[in-house]
Formats: C-alpha cells, structure tokens, sequence
C-alpha cells in the first residue's frame, strides 16, 4: 500500500503519484500517467527537481522506466516531532516538494549517434528477429536506425541504458535462454526496446550488432557515454568500419 | 609507510560505505557487506567511518608491515596471527616494523575487516575507494590483492592513548541495542517487500517458517536462497525500478536472491522482503551451505533498530576519534 493517498500535482498537465517504501533506506515514486513513455518522461521531470532540492539525507536519484528510487539516510533526516519516523517525515517532505514539478521540455534533449555494425558475428539475431518480426533483416535495420529515441533509464550495470520505445513491428521477445557472456558494445532488441552491453554481461536480449564505442569508462570525466533523457540515433556502420573505429573509440572490455 | 602482500589470500578487497550518488548511472554502489564490522575495525584504531578497510574473506593474506602501524581486525575470527601470536577480534594492536600479519583457521563469520590507523591510501575512483571487481575498478587496480603488491598506508599518527582505544575495545559488547545486534543464530529480519501483496498466502507464511540454505552460487553481488518455492498469485510484469542492498528479489523459479553489497541498481523480479539493515551483516557473514530462517518485521521497526544502532556509532566513534 501507498505510504500517501495518490497526490496530484497544482499544474493541470501534472500526472498523481503514489510513495512506497522500498526497504527502510529506499522510497519510490511510482507515476502514474498510463502511458509508458509519458510517464519515463515525467519521472525524469520528477528526479531533476527532487534533485534540484540537494538534500542533504538523500543519497542517490534514480529514475526508472515509470518510477523514481530515493535512496536516503534515515538518521540524518530531520524529524517534525518526536516518535515520527524517518519514512513519515521524508513523504511530507516529498509530496510537498513534487507538486512543484513542472514539465522540463524547455530544453531540447542532447541527441547522440551511436554507430552499430548490425548483424553478422556482431549481431547473431538479426536473423531469428527478422523472422520473428515478419520483416526483411534490412527493414529491421531500417526500423531500428531511422527513428529518434529516449535513453529511457540506466541500470542494471553501469552506463547500461533501456532505449525506447520503437516501432510496435520491432517488438521480438526476449532469448528463451540467457547468454552468460554478451560482448562489451552488443546491441540488445526485445520487446520495442533496446539495450546496449557496456561490460561483458551476461544476457536475454537478441542480439542485433554491436557499436565500436565505449559505453562505460570509469575513467572518462563523463564516465557514461549516454544519460537517462538523452535521444538516440543509431547510424549503420560496415563491418571494416566497425574495426577502424574500435581502435580509436575502444570498447571497455 | 608500506605493507607487502606476501600472499592474497582467497579475496582481500578494499571496500568503504560505498560509491554513493551513480546509481542514477547504472553504476552500483558496492561497498562493505559488513558495515557494523567496518565502522568498528576504523573506530577501534581512530579513523573515520569513511576510511577504507580490507575485506577478508574466508582464506586471509599474508601481510609484512615494513614500517610500524597500529591495526583492529573485526568481523570473522579467521584465526589472525601477528608474527605467530594469536589476535582476537576487536582488539587494537601495535605492530612493530618487519611483522607479518597471517591468518589461519577461521572460526566463526565469513568476512574480517582490517584497518590501518591512518587509513589506506588508496586512490577514489568517483569518490570512493571501494573495489568493484565486475568492472575492473575502484581499491587496489581494480581488483583483490596479490602477492607482490604493495599497499600504502596515510601518515602513521602516533598516540598515547592507545591504552584507551584497547578500553574501548573491552567495552564493546555492550555498545549496542540488545534488540540490535541479535545472536548469529537468531533469524534474519526482514520488511515485506514492494511486491508483498502479490505473492500467495502461502509464500508470505512460508517465507517465515521455512528454513533456507544459503546456495554455493552466492556471491558479493547476491545471496541466492535454496528452499521452498515463493509463489505469485499470478505471473505479473514488474516494470524495472531502483533496488537496495538487502532487496529479496523472487524470480520465476521461486527461489529468492537477496541482493548484496555488488548488486545492480536496478531490478525488475517481484520482491517479496528486505533484509532490515540491522541484520545485513549478520548475514554477510553467513557461508554458503548454512541455513537461515526469516522473521517480518514492520517498517517503523526497522527505522528504529537502524536509529539505535547509529546512536551507538556515533557515542563510539565520538569517543575514538576523541581518544586520539
């Protein structure tokens, strides 16, 4: 159950949310706007301005597909009256502060290129995904690289992003049995989304090809190639392209 | 100021209170899996909670201090020697230079932490020392220790007081809740999960009664529960969204993960529970092939118990950091 009633926003375009508890250190904003891609959009909307606020027995921000994680510090929250438990006051804390959001399309998003070598020993699927799809490998390729599309979240590994949504003809399930080792750049397609493996992973999605670029670099003043909210374009590369390319761009093995 | 790995050991890490403020980059926060042991090993020798420790697991190293250094192991009893004698847990000891610090047959816990007064020095990678070894960075190059390496340790501060730092030790039994810090013994505490509502009647109650075996395939990253299958209601897409150490994941076969100090930041399993923070160390040093039992508790209870707990730290630390 909701630690508050569903809260709505002042702004009429405002969509309600629900707080629920994840653990004692983590609180979830749960948004409630039906559709997928609004809803990652106004949770993005949600992270910023909770953000914005740089409070200080909050730890980590983490917007998801329609949800945003609070990661705090219980004991470091300041208390409105004694006996009130840390989760109580950072809700009042919260619903106050979320009704205050306001959409952020001000600022256009930064659009990114991604080169992708698709097929081939680079992207073993793209054959069971075009038969799966009902389509050619090169409308696949068409669908996959003409469209402009969200970093939606990152997670699961670091600089890991869910890109979406894409036409409804690339929607593929996932692999029925997980690889235990995806190659460092593999572009993964399931479901009207893709994945792009910045480690050597372990992984269910099909796997279409594989960019030269480093996702992830610890070392890098910017460690993640992409950011949640960021827009993705993928550009088809040769495979000749895919080589020279790697030794200047450098995936993170 | 150095210390010579003569041997590794099975896995000795450098690890802190974690990579906080990535999460929202897919990068995980890692960390100690025994924070209570962490804080207690730097508190006995002076440092800051921050400081980074060496996480010794199973099997320790083999250390050769080449300068003088004043250490505290706390955690695991995995049978320290300094130079042949026996060291106990939570005790503060000067080693003079030219000892070698071993270790031998480990008799109760999983992880033993090591600290340094004066800390490690070791370098941040995004602000914290703590080694992530799926992704080759963080502590020592990225990875556990070997033999040959050399560890650098901060500027060696000499203390008189000592002798109340090893007061402080003797005193530690009683530093915290009772209802804290329960026996290894006693079940593991835990909150009902997001998805709780979700899982059948069934799964609620067996997820107290049941015992589960701690499975061979745990790891940092997740503890992997082997016993009566959790079942939904019905099968029902979880949309990906921010987990935490200690979240109970449930994936289709029934069978729990907990989600450890490596976990991903992300999850998208049903979750039964979460282990309150009070009793992860308890289970971090839990071996694999041992067997625990589980007991729900309210969110408003672990919130209090994780209060107590931070009271007593911040008495003893005080008091430490006062010492020196």
């Amino acid at each position: 159950m909701p630690l508050n009633r569903a809260a709505t926003g002042v702004s009429p375009d405002a969509s309600g949310w629900t707080l629920h508890a994840s653990g004692e250190r983590l609180l979830i904003v749960e948004l409630q706007t039906r559709d997928r891609v609004a809803a990652n959009r106004r949770a993005r909307d949600f992270a910023a301005r909770i953000r914005s606020e740089s409070l200080p027995y909050v730890t980590d921000i983490v917007p998801a597909m329609t949800t945003v994680g609070i990661h705090y510090v219980p004991n470091r929250v300041p208390l409105a009256e004694q006996g009130q438990a840390p989760y109580e006051a950072i809700v009042n804390v919260l619903n106050r502060l979320l009704k205050t959001v306001t959409a952020s399309q001000s600022n256009a998003p930064r659009v990114v290129e991604i080169p992708v070598c698709y097929g081939g020993e680079h992207g073993p699927d793209l054959e069971d995904v075009a038969r799966a799809c009902g389509l050619s490998m090169a409308e696949v390729i068409g669908l996959h690289s003409g469209a402009l599309v969200d970093v939606m979240m990152l997670g699961f590994a670091p600089g890991h992003p869910y890109i979406g949504m894409f036409d409804e003809q690339l929607s593929p399930a996932r692999r029925a049995t997980p690889r235990t080792a995806v190659a460092a750049g593999s572009i993964g397609l399931a479901n009207r989304q893709t994945v792009i493996y910045p480690l050597t992973l372990p992984g269910g999605w099909n796997l279409i090809g594989r960019t030269p670029l480093a996702l992830f670099d610890p070392a890098r003043k910017a460690p993640c190639l992409v950011n949640a909210g960021d827009q993705v374009r993928f550009a088809p590369i040769t495979a000749a392209q895919f080589d020279t390319l790697s030794q200047t761009a450098g995936v993170l093995r | 100021m150095s210390i010579e790995v003569i041997k590794p050991g099975a896995l000795s890490i450098f690890q802190d209170l974690g990579r906080a403020g990535y999460q929202h980059l897919g990068i995980p926060v890692n960390g100690v899996m025994d924070e209570r042991a962490h804080r207690l090993a730097n508190a006995l020798v002076g440092n800051l909670p921050s400081n980074a420790t060496l996480e010794i697991t199973l099997m320790g190293p083999v250390l050769k201090f080449h300068e003088e250094a004043v250490i505290a192991i706390s955690g695991a009893d995995l049978g320290a020697r300094l130079d042949g004698q026996s060291l106990a847990p939570d005790q503060v000891a000067v080693v003079a230079a030219g000892s070698e610090l071993s270790f031998g047959k480990r008799s109760s816990g999983l992880r033993a932490y090591l600290a340094v007064r004066g800390g490690f020095a070791v370098n941040a990678v995004m602000g914290s020392a703590c080694t992530y070894t799926r992704g080759n960075y963080g502590g020592h190059a990225g990875r556990p220790l070997k033999k040959g390496d050399v560890l650098g340790t901060g500027p060696y501060v000499q203390s008189s007081k000592l002798a109340r730092l090893a007061q402080v030790a003797r005193s530690l039994s009683t530093a915290f809740d009772d209802e804290v810090v329960l026996p290894s013994d006693a079940p593991i505490r835990v909150i009902p999960g997001r998805e709780w509502r979700y899982f059948s009647s069934c799964a609620r109650q067996v997820l107290e009664s049941a015992p589960y075996r701690i499975s061979p395939q745990s790891d940092r990253m997740g503890y992997r529960l082997e016993g009566e299958r959790l079942e939904l209601t019905e099968p029902r897409e979880v949309i990906s969204e921010a987990v935490d150490f200690g979240s109970i994941q449930v994936p289709a076969n029934g069978q729990p993960i907990i989600l450890m100090a490596d976990r991903q930041t992300t999850g998208g399993y049903p979750k039964i529970g979460h282990v309150c923070a009070v009793d992860l160390p308890r289970l971090a040093q839990k071996m694999p092939g041992e067997t625990i039992r589980l007991k729900v508790v309210d969110l408003g209870t672990a919130q209090r118990l994780m209060l107590s707990q931070e009271r007593s730290f911040a008495a003893l630390e005080q008091h430490c950091q006062a010492s020196t």
